[in-house]
């Protein structure tokens, strides 16, 4: 593959044009975009590229579009829904999610995903994480998957409290260690990004708290975009910020950039507190 | 204050009454069954076939008609979960659960549903007719499967129906087919219903009479083979209680004493047998 320059097209907030010769981080770039949902003009021309390795948090009032973005982003939303329609590309490692011909299930799995209320698989514990190695046959033995298992709980910080039943079913657990499983799940498929929707809305907030530090300590190596309607947690862990208002990116940039020196007029009123 | 005091002192006396009369009629219809089935009950009830004059009161049991309607419901059963499962994860999980197309399939399946199962039996026979296939186990098992398959398939709807939306895509994120989603994650959470479904539509084909009279026949033999007619319990029933000899009449209430066992025997397992599957459940 040709190394390729990224370049952002909006100039609000110039990133480091970067030279890319690995295109396999985890970038996820959005070209012209547009979703309707019958007569609904939900997204409206969307440019932008994720930054890797960084929480990127997209804000903005309900209903604004934040979620459909990110559904677009691993191809939840689909054209194929019917009443959708759909124009533009999501590029995932140069890859367009929404090419006829993409392989949806391999780019999905480069992303992990956290949904506003956890979701565990209706089996075990231990059968919620081996889930996707299985699925994706990377072959394991039953040492190794034990190991893996281990691994990726430990990894979510779930493992001391649900060693001693990992064989239990999942539902079982509270909520916000749900949501750690959830995380621990989509970490064991390998993937590059995780995408959360709102993931600690259904928490208690030290539930929260554990999943915002988790982010943080996982940033060094994927990339990672939450959406999220409190202002305050986007202050605690992001370091890039997208506002959007009705279907459009109004503003996009570093996070203090956003919080502190927001240059569009919406922006400031929502940061303000006047818009919500 | 006082007026809606009253009016929830009424409404909750109406409710009492109402549940009071369902739960009643159904201890009636078990003890009148059990009053009239048990004296005429005996081990030849269900070990025997009818002996020659069985209908005059002589010597024998109804175990034609036992292993007739298990083989056919047993049968149809089979034969419409292999119709029906595809069906519900189709609508399901391929198709948007709210999609036209989707709710199209479920009025024509009310509608089938609605059809007495008389009209299946006539239809049957009529086809019958047409390909030249004689009252059989066969013919029987195929018309009791089209009477319960959209009664199965709309049971199982109805659960697989309520699997989160949210659940299906936390599936799908991890890079799971549909296919996968369907069989590892929706059956796996809606196997307490599907069961359920099961051992409903299993109960239903047990019990009627209506759309077996004119393609199972009726024999005083167990089948030996899918060409053979074969009897039914409803219909034992029937053809015990049109003789006017007392005796006879009372061996219809044995056999009905029979059949309600069966049928009481299925709500009781699916009871146990959901309950084991109910722990993985979420939500």
């Amino acid at each position: 593959m040709e190394p390729k320059i990224i370049d952002t097209k909006n100039d609000l907030a110039p990133m480091e044009p970067k030279l890319i010769d690995t295109i396999n981080d985890g970038t996820i770039s959005v070209e012209n975009l547009n979703v309707y949902f019958g007569q609904n003009h939900v997204l409206k021309n969307i440019n932008i590229t994720i930054p890797t390795q960084k929480i990127t948090a997209i804000i903005g009032p309900s209903g604004c579009g934040k979620t459909t973005l990110l559904k677009c982003f691993n191809r939840l939303i689909s054209p194929d829904d019917d009443g959708t329609k759909l124009t533009g590309k999501v590029l995932v490692d140069n890859e367009d999610i929404f090419a006829p011909d993409a392989e949806v299930t391999r780019l999905r799995k480069k992303m992990g995903l956290l949904s506003q209320r956890p979701y565990p698989l209706p089996m075990s514990i231990y059968d919620n994480i081996a889930f996707g190695p299985r699925i994706h046959s990377f072959k394991k033995s039953k040492s190794e998957m034990h190991d893996l298992v281990e691994h990726y709980l430990r990894e979510a910080s779930l493992w001391e409290e649900v060693k001693d039943r990992l064989h239990s079913p999942a539902s079982r657990l509270s909520i916000g260690q749900q949501q750690r499983l959830c995380l621990a799940r989509g970490l064991a498929v390998e993937p590059e990004i995780i995408l959360g929707d709102e993931p600690t809305s259904a928490l208690d907030p030290i539930s929260s708290h554990h999943i915002e530090q988790k982010f943080i300590e996982l940033k060094e190596k994927y990339t990672i975009v939450v959406v999220t309607h409190i202002l305050r947690q986007a202050r605690r862990i992001a370091d890039y910020i997208i506002f959007m208002y009705l279907g459009e990116i109004v503003e996009h940039g570093p996070a203090h950039e956003i919080l502190e020196n927001p240059k569009e007029k919406r922006t400031i009123e929502y940061i303000k507190g006047v818009i919500s | 204050m006082q007026r809606k005091f009253i009016e929830e002192r009424i409404f909750i006396v109406i409710m009492q009454i109402a549940t009071l009369l369902i739960v009643l009629s159904l201890v009636v219809i078990l003890a009148s069954i059990l009053l009239k089935g048990l004296p005429s009950m005996s081990w030849a009830m269900v070990t025997e076939t009818p002996q020659g004059g069985y209908y005059m009161g002589k010597g024998g049991g109804v175990l034609n008609a036992i292993v007739g309607s298990l083989y056919l419901a047993g049968g149809a059963t089979v034969i419409a979960f292999f119709m029906s499962l595809p069906v519900v994860l189709y609508l399901n999980v391929y198709r948007k659960k709210k999609s036209k197309f989707a709710s199209f399939t479920r009025l024509c399946l009310d509608v089938l549903w609605g059809i007495p199962s008389i009209v299946y039996g006539a239809f049957a026979f009529s086809v019958m007719t047409v390909i030249g296939l004689k009252v059989s186990l066969l013919a029987g098992t195929f018309t009791v499967a089209l009477l319960i398959i959209p009664i199965m398939i709309r049971a199982m709807d109805e659960v697989i129906r309520t699997t989160p939306q949210g659940l299906l895509d936390a599936s799908y994120s991890l890079g799971a087919t549909r296919f996968e989603t369907a069989f590892k994650v929706v059956i796996k959470q809606g196997m307490p219903g599907i069961i359920t479904a099961i051992l409903i539509s299993f109960g239903r084909g047990v019990g009627d009479a209506a759309s077996v009279m004119f393609t199972a026949g009726y024999s005083d033999y167990v089948p030996e083979s899918l060409s053979n007619p074969v009897a039914t319990l409803p219909l034992a029933i029937f053809f015990q209680l049109s003789t006017p000899i007392h005796e006879v009449q009372q061996r219809a209430y044995a056999s009905a004493l029979i059949l309600t066992i069966i049928i009481l025997a299925i709500s009781l397992g699916t009871r146990f047998i959901t309950k084991r599957y109910l722990k993985n459940k979420i939500l």
